[in-house]
This record gives structure tokens, sequence and C-alpha cells, in this order.
């Protein structure tokens, strides 16, 4: 799984007829209803949809978060459906960073140690460890802020620093549900080019849920959820326009 | 990684001090209870010992009464023919076993000298006494037979008697009274310290057995006798020896029971020790339920602190926790708590220990085996209690926990 890969070649993740049922009988709700989907290695994917249609629910499964109720998950060309919750836990912690829209820092915690967090999870030496938590955060514009703790930062740093935690372990997919959903437009396109930045530089793979066309754009590939299926999935030629 | 899950425990404890504090209360008492209980019930083991061995482990008391009657109840004896002078010759003489007999008359009276006066205990006895309890003169003398023969009021005094009355003045030849009694100081008693029984010991005064009864008591009883028996023979055989010489001299029937008691001192030993070790077991056991009681706390509260930290665990297990990890993390906090409160316990239950020998005038005598044990029986309380909780944080759904608010 080299970063940065042709997209062309094998697909980094491949869905096949994943579907996603919860509760049983009046209570059943089928939030996907068979998804099929190929994301190749240095992808950046927009996901679109109306709320309810399946986006979260999709991005869960796709980050080893949920299991599907059926259908196939292949990860790297190998298929993960079977595997057990510490198994999913491992695949986390190694090939996957995660970017929530509430950003989901630990309270009362350093920036610094938010970031080290899925080092300390690798079992990573303390000193090491900081090294990196650093080069995250200066990577993301945070140098000098190592020691604020999330109340004392704004919405725009606490995302920076969540996505400062999920690079911190070199992965090779982000998987972001709205990341701009809590912030306004100009925090919203730093986020973005940012996260652009990510994908075109150091090669990360990344799956982004968003509401907003504008920032829908900044991907290379836009697919739309309804009612749990995919409506449609078309490359994006503003992007593609703009990359050239 | 246990580094890293100590650090993290002791930074969530820190951050709720004060309801840690509570938490871990419970075991601060049951941990210090017990290391103050065995402290101080090891101390007065250790103290009842040396007292007997001062005393000699080789002496027996002789008292009239029924034997039902303890060595510390009243004198006299009720109904029973009183001892005499008689009977302390006729033991030490006639017994081979025993090598001393010597009477022993007490009874509190106030000593005045000068403006110092002191309620003490007047012992009427004679120059045996000293022998039989291994007794030395460090200054004056002991008493001269004619004192002795003709009850002259000369008096030995204990160490604490003549501080008081004395201070740094020399006592020798100066003249006390003990009520209407003019009495001469001839000698002072070498220190003693404080007994079992938690009385100073040096806190007497010595006077001829017939001065005592002529001029005290006023009849010519003895209240006790002291034997002490030679190293060679056994104290069963001795005591034997003189219960039947007693019987006899007393004429009771053979199907009548004793009229007098013989004690010897491993029997007050080990009544004195059988007191403190029903005391001690009896609040060990208080300990141990407030160490469970402490345990459910741990247990509560380490509920209550992962549904709180919810949130929190699911960030954990998103970025990539193990279940392992969460459950270790978790458990480890519970045991720190636990050990906080074990090692809290220990330093309180030390100084209460401290305290109450000082209070008690016995040795301090901690146990390192106990305090070993409080400890690790504390992070076994953490470990047993701290489990349900931590397996709960462990197995949570991470969606459901990154939902929870
Ligand atoms: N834990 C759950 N239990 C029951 N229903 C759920 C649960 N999570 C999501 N759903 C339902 O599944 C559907 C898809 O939800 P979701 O994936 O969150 O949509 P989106 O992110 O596109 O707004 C919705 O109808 C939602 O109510
Ligand atoms: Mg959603």
């Amino acid at each position: 799984m080299s970063k940065g890969q042709d997209p062309d070649s094998r697909p980094l993740i491949g869905l096949e007829g994943i579907t996603k049922i919860y509760g049983t009988g009046d209570a059943e709700v089928r939030a996907l209803r068979g998804i099929d989907m190929e994301i190749s290695g240095g992808e950046f994917v927009a996901v679109m949809g109306p709320s309810g249609s399946g986006k979260s629910t999709a991005m869960n499964i796709l980050g080893f978060l949920d299991k599907p109720t059926g259908g196939r998950y292949f990860f790297g060309g190998a298929e993960v459906g079977h595997l057990n919750r510490d198994q999913l836990a491992l695949l986390r912690r190694n090939f996957l960073g995660f970017v929530f829209q509430g950003y989901n820092l630990l309270a009362r915690t350093s920036a610094l140690d938010n970031v080290e967090l899925p080092l300390i999870y690798q079992g990573m030496a303390g000193s090491k460890r900081r090294i990196l938590a650093r080069e995250a955060l200066a990577k993301v514009g945070l140098e000098g802020r190592e020691d604020h703790h999330p109340a004392q930062l704004s919405g725009g740093q606490q995302q920076r620093v969540a996505i400062a935690r999920a690079i911190v372990t070199n992965p090779d997919v982000i998987l972001a549900d709205e990341p701009t959903g809590n912030l306004d437009t100009a925090r919203s396109h730093e986020i973005m080019d940012l996260l652009t930045g990510l994908n075109r530089v150091d090669g990360i793979t990344i799956l982004m849920v968003t509401h907003e066309p504008d920032m829908a754009d900044y991907a290379d590939r836009i697919i739309h959820f309804l009612d749990g299926r995919i409506e449609t999935d078309n490359r994006n030629r503003k992007a593609a326009a703009d990359a050239v | 990684m246990l580094y890293e899950a100590v650090r993290l425990a002791l930074q969530a404890i820190l951050r709720n001090a004060f309801r840690s504090f509570l938490t871990v209360l419970g075991i601060v008492i049951g941990v210090a209870a017990v290391i103050a209980m065995v402290t101080v019930g090891q101390g007065s083991t250790d103290q009842v010992e040396a007292d007997v061995s001062t005393l000699g482990t080789n002496l027996l008391m002789i008292r009239p009464g029924q034997p039902s009657q303890g060595p510390g109840s009243g004198g006299g004896g009720g109904t029973a023919a009183s001892l005499t002078l008689k009977d302390v010759d006729a033991i030490e003489q006639q017994i081979s076993s025993v090598a001393v007999a010597t009477p022993s008359n007490s009874r509190g009276m106030t000593a005045i000298y000068g403006n110092a006066n002191y309620s003490t205990t007047v012992t009427g006895t004679d120059n045996r006494y000293l022998t039989a309890r291994s007794w030395a003169i460090v200054g004056g003398r002991a008493f001269y037979e004619s004192e002795l023969r003709t009850g002259t009021a000369a008096c030995i005094l204990g160490e604490t008697v003549r501080q008081i009355l004395f201070g740094n003045g020399d006592p020798i030849g100066a003249s006390i009274r003990l009520k209407q009694i003019a009495c001469r100081v001839i000698g002072i008693l070498e220190v003693k310290g404080a007994s079992s029984f938690g009385t100073d010991q040096d806190d007497i005064i010595l006077i001829p057995i017939r001065t005592f009864q002529r001029r005290i008591s006023g009849n010519q009883d003895v209240a006790m006798i002291y034997a002490s028996i030679r190293n060679s023979v056994s104290t069963e055989k001795a005591k034997a020896d003189i219960e039947s010489l007693m019987r006899e001299r007393r004429r009771i029937g053979p199907f009548e029971e004793d009229d007098f008691n013989v004690f010897d001192m491993k029997q007050i030993t080990s009544m004195l020790t059988g007191i403190t070790s029903v005391l001690t077991g009896l609040l060990s056991a208080v300990a141990a339920v407030s160490l469970l009681v402490g345990g459910i706390g741990i247990m509560n509260i380490m509920l209550v602190s992962v549904t709180e930290r919810t949130r929190e665990i699911g960030i954990r297990l998103a970025v990539g926790a193990t279940e392992r990890q969460v459950l270790m993390q978790f458990l480890v906090e519970a045991i720190v708590l636990s050990l906080i409160g074990g090692l809290i316990g220990i330093l309180l239950g030390l100084a209460l220990g401290l305290l109450g020998s000082r209070l008690l005038s016995i040795p301090f005598a901690p146990d390192a085996t106990i305090v070993l044990a409080a400890f690790l029986f504390s992070a076994l309380v953490g470990i047993v209690f701290g489990y349900f909780p931590a397996r709960r944080a462990a197995r949570m759904d991470p969606i459901e926990a990154l939902r929870h608010q």
C-alpha cells in the first residue's frame, strides 16, 4: 500500500454490496442498501447526500468502527469482514486517521498529548512520540500551541489538532466526516487547503463527507448518496481543471 | 505501556483529587485500622512478655480465695482464711523446689514529704521480695533483720515516688509520713518501668511486713505470697507441691475445694495476650469489612468514571486502542487509586500505632509483614473491584461511545 499510487491500479478500498441494518422488526432501519465502491490509493473523494442517506454509516464501516450487516469489504486487497475487534483496532491504528465534525479531542489534555495518543497505543517511546507529534502540529500550522488545551483553542485550531492526530501515524487513508461542519467559511477553506495538501503532497487517500458543494469541489471525485444507495459517482471536473 | 497507564491513571485521579480522596477513604480507614491494631497489639504482647521476664517466669503467686477468682481480683478472698507469715516460712523451708518465698500486703496511701504529697502503693514485705522479683537497691540499703522483726517504720522508695517527693534531693535518712506513720527512708529501688497492666511499677513504697500489719492493716494477715522457683524445677511441680502443702496446712479435706489460688506468670501472660489477640482479631474483622466497603466504593466511582468518560474511551478506541489497552488503563487506575489509599492508610495506621503505644506506654512494634500485606491487599482490592468497570470500558462500542455526549 504505497502512497501516491496511480489511481488506475488495484483499488485500495473495495466495497461489494455492503448493507447495514439497524434494529429489528418494526424498528428496522436500512441505513445502507447495497453499496459498491472502489477507491484507489491517492484519491480525494467527497461524499455528499441528504441527511440520513447513510454517509456516516458508510464512513464508520470504511473506518473499521462498525461492521456491515452484509456484503464484502476489501482493504488493500484483503477481505476484512471476518476480523475481530482488536484486529480492526490495529488496522485503524496503523492505516487510518479520523477527523470528526466535533473534533473529538480529549478535554483538559494538551494539543501535544492529544496528537501523541495514537502513538502511545502503537507502543512508541515517549521521546520519539514527542518529536513526531511536534512535527505533525507544525505541519498543520500549530507550532507554539503544543501546550494549549482544546478549550484554549478556536474551532479551526481544534480541527487542526485533530488533523495532526490523524496524520501523526503516517496513515494511508484519512476519513473525515463533515470536518468543516462546525466552522465558518474562511476556516473551512483553510482546513480544505490543509487536507488537499495532505492528499497532493503526502499522497494520503482522503474520504470526506460534506454538505457544502464548495468543500466538495476540493475533491477529485464526488459520490452522492441517496436512501442508503449511491446515486451518482463522478469525477470532479473543477478539481481536475485546478490540478492542471 | 505500563508506565503510560500509570501516568494516565495519576492524571485522571488528580483531575478529580477530592473525589478520589473520598473514594479511597474506606481503604484508608480499613488499612489504618489493621495496621494500628496489629502494631498496638504486638506492642502490648511484647510488653507483657518483657514484664514477665523482668518479673521472672519462675514466680508463683499464692492468694487466699476460691480458685475461680483471677489474679487481678481484690484481696482477702471473702470467707477463706487468710495467709500468715508462718505459711511464708513453711513454703520456703518445706518445699525444696521453692528458692524464696515472701509476703506482700499492699494498700494505696498518700505519702507526704514537706509540701509534696503523692498517692502511691505501700507494700509490706521483707528483703526476700527483692530477691523474688530480682529488684536491686540502687541507693541506701535493704531492711535490717532487726527492723523486720520489730516492725520499724523504715521505707524503701520506688523511683517514681522518690522523684515526686524529693526531686533532685537525697532522700536517704529523710522522714516521710504515711498517714500517721513517720517513716524513715532507708533505700531506693532500681527503675522498673511500666507493667503490662499499664501500671507504673516504680510507683511503690516498701515497708517491713510487720510494720504494715501492726500499723496499717491492724491484723496478722498476709494478703499474698510470692514464691520464686528454683531454675531446675518445673512450674507445674512447684505449683503442685505448694498446693498440697497449703491444703495440709489449711486442713482441707480430700473432697473439698481449695480455698486459695496459686498463679504462675505464664497463666497471667497467656490471659493478657489472649485478651489482646481477641481484641486484635475483632478489630481486624471490622477493618476487613471496611476494606470491602472501600473496594465497593472504588468500583462505584470507577463505574461513574467510565460512564463520564465514554466519549474519551470512544476516541481512544478510534485511534486504535485495543480492548486490552483500555482494560489495562482503567484497571491500573483502580489499582493506583487503591494503592494510594493503602499507602495513606499505612502511614496513618503507623502514626496511630505510635500514638497508641505512647499512650499505653508499650513498645512501638510495627510489623513489616502486615505493612506489606496491607499494601498487597489494597492492590488486590483495586484489581478485584476495578476489573468489572474496566471491562465495561474495554467492551464499549466505538461508534456509540463517540456519539455519547
Ligand atoms: N445507531 C443507529 N441506530 C439506529 N439507526 C441508526 C443508527 N445510526 C444511524 N441510523 C440511521 O441510519 C440512517 C443513516 O444514518 P447516517 O449514516 O448517520 O446518515 P447521514 O450521515 O447520511 O446523515 C438514518 O436513518 C439514521 O437514523
Ligand atoms: Mg452523518
